[in-house]
């Protein structure tokens, strides 16, 4: 006899079954059970080991990897301010601050009656209309104060999220510049009958003299990778759309999958035409929840019109369809082999390479993963030709580029430029006055001084995956490479030594700095640090964690500078804070229990 | 008459490391043909029972201009790897500095000296002092197990365990869960504890800590310390045989 089954239990096992028993969907299994459940308890765990049959260490460490996922019991309404620099520019520590002492807790508590958690969370994509927060996973952009007081009463007459004022939840475009790609009058299904005239050999042809390369900011060559997944041996091939818009301040992929979902949908199918899969995968970040139900509209719809499923545009034998998976806040996901390792259920982990995806990916079959904006692309390629797309741009960089601009601008929003464009021309169009700097293509990317201005956006001079974000000479660069630092350390998966211990080394160092307590002696400790993150780490996350800090070293020196105080080594290590627990226990507060500075 | 077919014996398949030939078969890796050779290559999170795992980075070579985990890169003919040099040396000494400030490893006391790996391969590249601040973390100590302590004060991550329990003794004992700087060891049970799991002294995971992570009871100290294996002589200089062995 089987014994009694509890809420959970049949929570968890009507959520397995409907995933078919299948643990390669662990983590939209515990995504789901979570969003019933309000977090991943441990009576949920003992369900899962015996629904799934896996063992629960693996259940354990995927629910402990994604910031998304609770192990610990979190607030029926759970707050996650955005902290990306541009959030952060636009004051929402203070919103933060505001609400947290409106509920008389502190950043990262849990209300005592369990009704509200506040925390603050990596960069949700909304940078042009932020700050932003999600609350329950929904995205709320343009908070003030007033906005948050409202908040905090909402949540105290528990008034569910669902029944909150719909303008809250309101996300616009923001398009200020459309080029050919946004431009575009695109109807459904035209791009794939382009393609099926062409044939899969024809359409690669195209793919290949366009010389479109990807958008993720890395620059492969689209048709080659097109090329090695489809000569790869393989039982299966996968089409993977990389939508996990994880950089700061990028949120042009958002707009896309809002405003032109089936060209996205569409560049993917032509991509299963090409290698021959059947199966294809949106991998949708966890900030962009908000969007799943509207793209599965999109989905079915295109599955009656005939453009998925079987026999598409009534051409026997392809049969493809996509399904879409949910991360869950990890920004490492975007590197293409750890998106995998999470669309098979496991931790985000980067992968040991070769082999590479195009020939051991999903499952270990060949699998093309693309950006978003590089899908569609493919679109326009299939119906206007290759060489009519490598007219446009420079050579090395042809077609189009969109660009997400946030920060010191009067007009933040999506650009679409013809690659070759300047850094000035940009900033002239946004909008943007006494300019100190602007970093390129996010954290992980450049930053770059006014001298520097005439430098083109293209993959041979300032490659990026479109995040645009300026500072004008009120800003200080020392703070914007230590938000950077603390995006990292938080991001770090923790697989490889240098990345995970090093980010966290680097963030309690600038903390250092910032809390006045340094010296020259920690400037070059700073700099031999990021020497050894960038030579000794597994992903492209190690290596570029040190882009923040060694950049504005090289051209905001003075911001580091200002924080050198003092011209002797000063301990981080606080030697008054360290007896705090022995004057709790010994009940003593009085001066003689404090070690001050008299002492040093 | 049939041709005869031509195959490259062993020895025709070779790359340098520091200028010396290494011969080596398809398939090996750079960490695996150079402990055949007789040569030391530091590693902590690799085990030449198990698939590497590439994780410590302490194997790391250069190649060219890439710094590059010897125990995840197949040997190719005509490879140039570099191991023996002041940069290397650098880099590699601070991954181990950074792995001892990260834990709390508090040799005078662990039973586990003399016989650790982490302190021998400290020990071997003359690292005088941690020079990284440290992070003191709070971790659990687990005494739950008849035969076992788990103290994950002294635990690396480097998920020997891990991949002994599930690959040797199919049992997944051990996990990884956790990220970043918070990535933590736990084991298989609803309670957390190692004695509420079906670890015995029998399985492949409990013997492959390199560190004092994972200690048997009641053997406390039965050799002397200055009798221990890497009091006899230094890591470096056991053969890659004896090493297998340890």
């Amino acid at each position: 006899m089987t014994a009694p089954r509890t809420d959970a239990d049949h929570c968890v096992r009507a959520i397995v079954d409907r995933y078919g028993v299948d643990a390669t969907y662990m983590l939209q299994i515990l995504r789901e059970v979570q969003e019933q459940r309000g977090w991943i308890s441990p009576d949920i765990i003992d369900s899962l080991e015996a629904a799934l049959k896996v063992p629960r260490t693996k259940i354990e460490a995927v629910a402990g990897f994604y910031s998304f996922l609770h192990t610990e019991p979190v607030g029926k309404y759970r707050v996650l301010f955005s902290d990306n620099i541009t959030d952060r520019m636009l004051g929402n520590i203070a919103l933060l601050d505001r609400m947290a002492a409106n509920f008389g807790i502190k950043r990262g508590d849990v209300s005592p009656d369990g009704l509200v958690s506040i925390d603050t969370t990596s960069c949700t994509g909304m940078c042009d209309q932020g700050p932003a927060m999600l609350v329950n996973t929904r995205a709320i952009t343009r908070l003030n104060a007033e906005r948050i007081d409202q908040i905090c009463e909402l949540i105290r007459k528990e008034v569910p999220v669902d029944h909150w004022p719909s303008g809250f939840f309101q996300v616009t475009d923001n398009i200020r510049r459309a080029d050919v790609l946004l431009k575009d009058g695109f109807k459904a299904g035209e791009a794939i009958a382009a393609a099926l005239a062409l044939g899969s050999d024809g359409m690669l042809e195209q793919i290949k003299a366009s010389n479109l390369r990807g958008r993720g900011g890395a620059g492969f060559h689209t048709g080659l990778k097109w090329e090695l997944c489809r000569n790869a041996a393989g039982t299966d091939h996968y089409v993977v759309c990389n939508a996990d818009e994880g950089e700061p301040g990028t949120f042009k992929d958002r707009v896309l999958l809002t405003s032109y979902a089936d060209q996205v949908f569409e560049g993917m199918t032509i991509c299963a035409s090409v290698i021959n899969a059947r199966r294809g995968f949106l991998y949708l970040r966890g900030e962009y929840r908000y969007l799943l139900e509207p793209l599965n509209v999109v989905l079915a719809r295109r599955r009656m019109q005939g453009l998925l499923g079987k026999s598409i545009q009534g051409k026997e034998g392809f049969d493809f369809d996509i399904e879409i998976h949910l991360g869950a806040g990890a920004y490492v996901c975007g590197e293409e082999s750890a998106l995998i390792e999470s669309l098979e259920g496991k931790r985000g982990t980067p992968r040991n390479r070769p082999p590479f995806p195009v020939t051991s990916g999903y499952l270990n079959q060949p699998t093309v993963v693309n950006n978003v904006e590089t899908l569609l692309k493919t679109c326009m390629i299939a119906r206007k030709g290759g060489e009519w797309y490598a007219k446009m741009g420079t050579p090395k960089s042809t077609g189009t580029k969109l660009l997400s601009i946030s920060g010191d601008c009067d007009r933040p929003g999506i650009y679409e430029y013809p690659f070759g464009v300047t850094v000035a021309q940009v900033l002239a169009d946004c909008g943007a006055h006494n300019v100190q700097a602007v970093q390129i293509s996010g954290a992980a990317g450049v930053c770059i001084a006014p001298d520097e201005f005439g430098r083109k956006i293209a993959f041979e001079d300032i490659p990026t995956a479109g995040s645009f974000m300026v500072f004008d000479n009120n800003r200080d660069m020392f703070e914007v490479a230590r938000n950077f630092t603390h995006f990292f350390a938080h991001e770090s998966c923790g697989f490889c030594t240098p990345c995970r211990v090093g980010t966290s080394l680097l963030v309690n160092m600038m903390d250092k700095l910032d809390a006045g307590k340094g010296s020259p002696a920690d400037f070059t400790e700073i700099k031999e640090l990021n020497k050894h993150l960038f030579k000794l780490s597994h992903c492209g996350l190690g290596h570029s964690a040190c882009n923040p800090v060694l950049e504005t070293i090289a051209k905001f020196r003075p911001a580091y500078e200002r924080r050198l105080v003092h011209k002797n080594f000063v301990p981080a290590f606080d030697l008054d804070g360290s007896l705090a627990t022995a004057r709790r226990l010994t009940q003593r507060d009085d001066a003689a229990a404090h070690l001050g500075e008299e002492h040093e | 008459m049939p041709q005869p077919i031509s195959v490259k014996n062993m020895s025709e398949h070779t790359f340098t490391l520091d200028g010396k030939t290494i011969p080596f078969t398809p398939g090996q890796t750079i960490i695996q043909a150079a402990m055949d050779a007789g040569h030391y290559l530091p590693y902590l999170c690799y085990h030449p029972d198990m698939k590497a795992h590439g994780s410590c980075k302490v194997c790391t070579v250069k190649i060219g201009e890439r710094f590059i985990a010897s125990c995840t890169t197949l040997a190719q003919d005509g490879l140039v790897v570099e191991s023996d040099s002041a940069v290397l040396h650098e880099e590699r000494l601070s991954l181990v500095q950074m792995l001892f400030v990260e834990g709390n490893h508090f040799c005078p006391s662990c039973e586990k000296s003399g016989n650790c790996q982490l302190q021998a391969t400290a020990y071997d590249m003359k690292m005088m002092t941690p020079h990284y601040p440290q992070f003191f973390p709070n971790r659990p100590v687990d005494a739950s197990h008849p035969d076992f302590l788990l103290d994950t004060n002294r635990c690396i991550l480097c998920s020997l365990c891990v991949r002994a329990s599930r690959d040797v003794d199919g049992k997944n004992v051990f996990g990884l869960s956790g990220r970043g700087i918070h990535t933590r060891l736990i084991v298989n049970s609803a309670s957390g504890k190692l004695g509420d799991t079906d670890f015995s002294a029998d399985d492949k995971a409990a013997k492959v800590c390199p560190v004092g992570a994972i200690l048997p009871k009641r053997k406390g100290f039965a050799v002397p310390i200055g009798e221990r294996t890497y009091d006899e002589k230094p890591i470096s200089v056991f053969t890659a045989i004896e090493r297998k062995e340890k």
